[in-house]
């Protein structure tokens, strides 16, 4: 534990400016997985153990394009379309044939999918650590809010991230799709009934999750070191931020992202071995204390 | 034989006994790891069928509790070396404490909530477990060797003599199980599977079933993980990595959940599998996930369900074709609530 780290940073802007920047790039990556998961699991009622799959392909798949074209706007692209392409996949072929099944089945066909993918990227891009390094529009030198060193990279990923938050919020609460994803979350029957295909419903929410996790690695990749298990720490850490929001709930997977990134770039200072700990602290206190997340509507 | 315990005890002592003389027939050193595994990670799955098959509870992070297990011990034998037998018991009171705490959370939860949230608390501790350097080792690994002091004239440093005590460690503890699954508390464990809200109105403490049933099963897998650390002579991060809770998920799958002895023989079956797998193929993960997509999506259901499954068909067409056996029929279906 090394508290005067802690309470030395808090009395000081640059510091305060420096570590909650990181925070925030923390946050919106897990909040761009856990939109995914959020919807997933309002909608089809499973937890998809795959999704950090998605975002790690999504990363790899950026690198690769990046290398092939040297242009990030492509890379960002390739990372979503791709994880969204694969996502209609795995849902049409193995997902499909679990909604609604037994809870072994579901988590056996997501374990089995997970070590496949894994190895499959293994195989393709190689077991070791990658870095795709910087794209050039962003090697400049670094931004200083009072005091704060921030990279200008960080300020683009945040923006891009909040930007894509409040679409899809927008989306789902304005458009005929985001209606229909919300009836279906309320009673998919009833809205199959009405003579909406449900299969594609189904489908079409999976492939939005994947292509925003995708999205989220493709702008990872510039500042996290890639491995073929970074999927999985991923996806914990994004259902932590959505057992802390609420499952179904965007606002709270916005907030639960924000405080797991607060927690962990704050922790690392105040007790640097068990900042990991913190985080399954704070899903433990909202797991006793509210049970159904601090968004979430309906008892976990 | 009226008495089901005096069975099983009669049924263990002869399982026991066969274990005890397969030395005798063999000298391949690699049967006898072999069977320590099993032994090691048998322990792991029944005890995880005690909360999938027979609570109705699918924890994903039951490899807690194996992790946890082989690291207290390793843990207590290299700085108290205390007498082995101790040293266990001592490592199952630590898991029965840490499922208590665990458990308290997570009983409550839905099914898939439940799954994420144990798994989420395994993490925590295999995320400790590597950052916790001075104590474990970090992700090396607990090092130096686990001294085996003997007791009672057993040297566990011998391989034969650990082979025994694992074999029976695993008889014993299969017993206590098997013992608990068909006690009183047992059948309420099935009620409380099958219908929690009816059992509430029966009187049943829903939360407080749920929390022994997951507190015992902690203990068991402790057992289990205490087993790999004698036979690996140390504990690694990877004891309580989320794949070991995958695999244990796995084999209860594989082998099936109806019956008792199920998860054993899955335990087989993905042993040898993983045997294969690694002297044949370099990619690991993506023959077993083939194997895994393939029973779960194609068989739906373990092998040992199968056979209790083409058995009761067969019963079934029996009785069909001649009348008058209802007797029969129902000493079937008392059989049946009794597995």
């Amino acid at each position: 534990m090394d508290l005067n780290a802690l309470t030395e940073c808090l009395v000081s802007t640059s510091c305060i400016v420096t570590q909650v920047t990181s925070g925030f790039i923390i946050g919106m990556l897990l909040f761009l997985v856990a939109i995914g998961l959020t919807l997933i699991f309002g909608v089809m009622k499973i937890v998809n153990f795959t999704h950090g799959a998605f975002y790690m392909i999504g990363a790899y798949l950026a690198m690769t394009v990046f290398q092939l074209t040297e242009s990030y706007t492509l890379a960002l692209l390739g990372a979503a379309v791709g994880a969204c392409l694969f996502g209609i996949v795995v849902e049409r072929f193995f997902m499909q044939r679990i909604y609604g099944g037994n809870v072994l089945m579901q988590l056996l066909v997501c374990y089995a999918l997970v070590l496949i993918l894994d190895d499959l990227v293994r195989i393709i891009w190689g077991p070791e650590f990658k870095s795709m390094g910087m794209p050039d529009a962003f090697r400049v030198p670094p931004l200083f809010i009072m005091g704060g060193v921030v990279p200008p990279f960080y300020l683009f990923l945040i923006a891009a991230a909040l930007s894509i938050a409040v679409i899809v919020g927008l989306a789902i609460a304005r458009t005929r799709f985001g209606k229909t994803i919300r009836a279906a979350a309320h009673n998919p029957s009833m809205v199959s009934v009405l003579g909406i295909n449900t299969g594609l419903l189904f489908t079409g929410v999976f492939a939005l999750g994947c292509l925003l996790a995708g999205l989220a690695g493709g702008l990872a990749a510039p500042v996290r070191s890639l491995t073929p298990g970074m999927g999985f720490s991923i996806l914990i850490e994004s259902f932590i931020v959505t057992v802390i929001g609420g499952m179904g709930s965007i606002l709270g997977a916005l907030v639960g992202a924000l405080l797991i990134g607060l927690i962990r770039t704050f922790g690392a200072l105040g007790f640097p071995l068990f900042t990991e700990a913190l985080m399954y602290l704070a899903m433990a206190v909202v797991l006793i204390v509210k049970p159904s997340g601090l968004f979430g509507r309906e008892a976990a | 034989m009226k008495s089901p315990a005096l069975r099983d005890a009669l049924f263990g002592l002869v399982a026991f006994l066969v274990l005890a003389a397969l030395p005798l027939l063999t000298t391949s050193s690699a049967l006898i790891d072999f069977v320590i595994r099993c032994a090691a990670l048998g322990l792991f799955a029944t005890s995880l069928n005690l909360l999938v098959g027979y609570g109705g509870m699918v924890s994903f992070g039951h490899g807690l509790f194996f992790g946890m297990g082989a690291y207290s011990f390793g843990i207590i034998m290299q700085r108290t070396g205390m007498p082995i037998p101790l040293a266990i018991l001592l490592t199952m009171a630590v898991a029965a404490m840490v499922a208590l705490a665990v458990g308290a959370i997570c009983v409550r939860l839905k099914e898939i909530y439940f799954a994420f949230v144990t798994l989420a608390f395994q993490m925590l501790v295999h995320s400790m477990i590597i950052a916790w350097v001075p104590v474990t080792g970090g992700d090396q690994g607990l090092r130096g060797g686990i001294p085996r002091p003997s007791f009672l004239g057993i040297n566990l440093a011998d391989q034969k003599q650990l082979y025994l005590f694992s074999a029976a460690l695993l008889v014993l503890g299969l017993l206590a199980m098997r013992h608990i699954v068909s006690s009183p508390f047992g059948y309420t464990l099935r009620m409380v599977r099958d219908n929690p809200t009816r059992a509430g109105f029966l009187g049943v403490d829903v939360y407080r079933t749920r929390l022994t049933a997951f507190v015992l099963a902690g203990v068991f897998a402790s057992l289990g993980g205490v087993v790999m650390s004698l036979f690996v002579s140390g504990a690694y991060p990877e004891f309580a990595f989320w794949t070991m809770s995958g695999e244990a998920v796995f084999i209860v799958m594989l082998g099936g959940t109806v019956a008792f002895l199920g998860p054993m023989v899955g335990t087989v079956l993905l042993l040898l599998l993983n045997d294969f797998v690694t002297r044949v193929a370099e990619h690991h993960g993506l023959v077993l996930g083939a194997v895994i997509l393939l029973f779960a999506l194609g068989l739906r259901k373990g092998l040992l369900d199968f056979v209790m499954d083409w058995r009761e068909a067969r019963r079934t067409r029996a009785q069909a074709g001649s009348a008058g056996k209802d007797k029969m029929a129902a000493a079937d279906k008392m059989e049946r609530v009794a597995t």
